[in-house]
């Protein structure tokens, strides 16, 4: 079985070696004559304001938790979507049904509320 | 023997992905240029098909500037994680008819973990929001994060869509194994119609496919880089060949996108003949990836781009709802009749 | 012999990667250890036989609960100096009561758990398993899973949408 993830390592490692080389090579290929300007971050060409390192808002931490509610019941579907024809039949559907009704209870809420929009 | 053949797979396999991408940036450039009534790039090489190798050349010799108050170890990351997604997906996508072997091993795909299988390809999706986030969180530049963190708020809000597009299919072939998913779709239904998911999982297939240029950030979903308010979005500060790691990403994302696209909705390597010659798999897949490679340039010189708060209200208002409407009228169809 | 390599190499990653974690100054550099210490336990999970997990460790910890962990570290923006000042006194005690917690929960569980070993399923635990296991006879786990990710979600937006 583990045999089956071997190529996968092989892809991973080239993938991690390719990037390192290439970022490597490029480093000792290009020269370097940094100036303060140069490396001030870019900022349309004015003077930097302030720090970069500025608060967002809550929303985007809204959507985050959302997509991992959603991303768990997508996870959960996944074996019963495999095993539907086989074994689990209609009886499977209604199993599912009501899982997916409760947590559409949640997205009705979510979208009545507002926490669908971005504004 | 066997570990060779395994590995030979996979580092062919790797190659020809890495080295078709700058074919495909060529070809991009190509039809961009044919859609606005210009010639393209033609003086390096015959129809200038080598200036990506000319480009590649001269980002590897640009200065690379490091701005002042980056975070260096995640700066040096980001670019690495952003190639590595797009890479790695390819390993459960056979590119042919699996019973062509050599020594007894199938070589038209690298490995087939059943139990996986298709979720691999999900799972490295959801971390290539890694290389993105990181760049704009490392660079220290107020364009960089806001534009990292909307892509990254982007490319999972599209996951949920792109995770029930998949259920569908899922859902009418009882397996995760990309091997399996192709042979189902070998059976014609009634009246002669192919049986290719295409058909039969419509809604599914405008779903994964709109997800996946939503992923990838590919038009209309290219917000990352709307240039006109967020300079370049998340790679603002990267040049050099750092700046060109994020690029070849791209590149390499809508090659692995159009290969599963053609692998889980087309069909893969069928087609009319295969069966007498298994080794005409491999040209029948390439044929249908070139396809909708193409498909993607063209939604790029044809469309404009959303504008975020439409792009944010897509996902969750119209392709989540559509996507469990999918997946239940599916299941419903299915088993009301005890198959597909 | 190769299981036992695979073992401690992984056991060498996740325990030094969430070493560092907890170690690390900066929030952003501590989540990116946790997300290698998740990396490896999803690995561990396709070592033992557990296919599925491993694809659903990957998707759901590192792709998902690290993501909003990264969001929140960056969205909050600890910066170095707000850090709590700590005297030499809190942080002996701080040490104390942490070792005094890991023995009481070692002997509670090595007192009251058996562990018993069992064989691993050759080629590996397959999704008919999990999906019998989970739709026949845990049904009412699963549906009652749903209702605490209902809570979770109403919780979220509850407490998002207050100040706004």
């Amino acid at each position: 079985m583990l045999k089956d993830y071997f190529p996968i390592l092989v892809m991973l490692v080239m993938a991690v070696g390719f990037g390192v080389t290439m970022i490597f090579l490029s480093s000792i290929a290009g020269r370097k004559r940094p100036t303060a300007t140069k490396e001030s971050p870019y900022e349309c060409g004015s003077i930097p304001v302030g720090t970069a390192r500025i608060r967002f808002d809550v929303k985007f931490y809204l959507v985050a938790i959302l997509f991992i509610l959603f991303d768990l019941e997508v996870v959960f579907l996944w074996p019963w979507a495999v095993l539907f024809i086989e074994r689990l039949g209609l009886f499977g559907l209604v199993e599912v049904a009501i899982f997916v009704g409760i947590l559409l209870v949640g997205f009705v809420y979510a979208w009545r509320k507002g926490a669908l929009e971005w504004q | 023997m066997e570990y060779l053949i395994m590995t030979i797979k996979a580092v062919v396999v790797f190659a020809v992905v890495a080295g078709s991408m700058p074919f495909i940036v060529w070809a991009e450039r190509k039809v961009m240029a044919d859609a606005q009534a210009r010639i393209g790039p033609n003086r390096v090489g015959p129809y200038g098909i080598l200036q990506s190798f000319a480009d590649a050349l001269k980002l590897m010799f640009k200065e690379d500037v490091t701005p002042r108050q980056v975070d260096k170890p995640i700066y040096f990351l980001a670019p690495v994680l952003a190639m590595i997604p797009a890479l790695t997906a390819f390993a459960v996508v056979p590119y042919g008819s699996p019973e062509v072997t050599v020594y007894g091993v199938p070589i038209f795909y690298v490995t087939d973990p059943k139990q996986v299988g298709v979720l691999w390809v999900f799972a490295v999706t959801t971390l290539s929001v890694y290389g993105v986030v990181l760049a704009g969180w490392a660079s220290n530049n107020k364009w960089s994060l806001l534009g990292a963190l909307r892509s990254a708020a982007q490319m999972i809000s599209y996951e949920v869509a792109l995770g029930l597009a998949i259920l569908g299919v899922v859902l009418g072939s009882g397996s995760l194994s990309l091997i399996d998913i192709v042979e189902k779709q070998a059976v014609p239904r009634a009246f002669g119609i192919p049986g290719i998911w295409l058909f039969a999982q419509p809604v599914a297939f405008l779903l994964f496919f709109t997800a996946s240029l939503a992923e990838t950030n590919r038009t209309p979903f290219d917000l990352p880089e709307a240039e006109s308010e967020l300079v370049a979005g998340f790679h603002t500060e990267y040049s050099s060949f750092k700046f060109a790691m994020f690029f070849m990403a791209e590149y390499i994302n809508v090659l692995t996108v159009s290969a599963v696209v053609a692998t889980l909705f087309l069909g893969g390597w069928l087609g009319p003949g295969v069966g007498q010659f298994p080794l005409l798999g491999v040209v029948y897949f390439a044929l249908k990836t070139a396809a909708l490679i193409y498909l993607i340039m063209w939604l790029r010189a044809t469309l404009p781009r959303f504008r975020y708060d439409q792009l944010m209200r897509f996902a969750w208002k119209v392709l989540l709802p559509l996507g469990l409407a999918n997946v239940f009228i599916t299941a419903l169809w299915v088993g009301l009749r005890g198959g597909t | 012999m190769t299981e036992w390599i695979l073992f401690i190499v992984l056991t060498a990653v996740a325990v030094g990667s969430a070493l560092m974690m907890v170690l690390n100054r900066n929030p952003v550099h501590a989540a990116l250890w946790l997300v290698l210490t998740f990396l490896a336990v999803a690995v561990f999970f396709l070592v033992l036989g557990a296919q599925f997990l491993f694809a659903a460790q990957i998707i759901i910890y590192t792709g998902a609960i690290m993501v909003l962990f990264l969001f929140v570290v960056m969205l909050l923006n600890l910066e170095r100096e707000r850090e709590p000042i700590v005297t030499g006194g809190q942080r002996a005690a701080a040490v104390a009561l942490a070792f005094a917690l890991l023995a009481v929960l070692v002997i509670a569980i090595a007192a009251r758990t058996s562990f018993p070993t069992m064989a691993m399923v050759p080629g590996g635990i397959t999704l008919t398993d999990l999906g019998v296991a989970l739709f026949d006879e845990w049904l009412l786990p699963f549906e009652l899973a749903s209702i605490l990710l209902l809570v979770a979600m109403i919780g979220a937006i509850a407490l998002a949408r207050r100040r706004t």
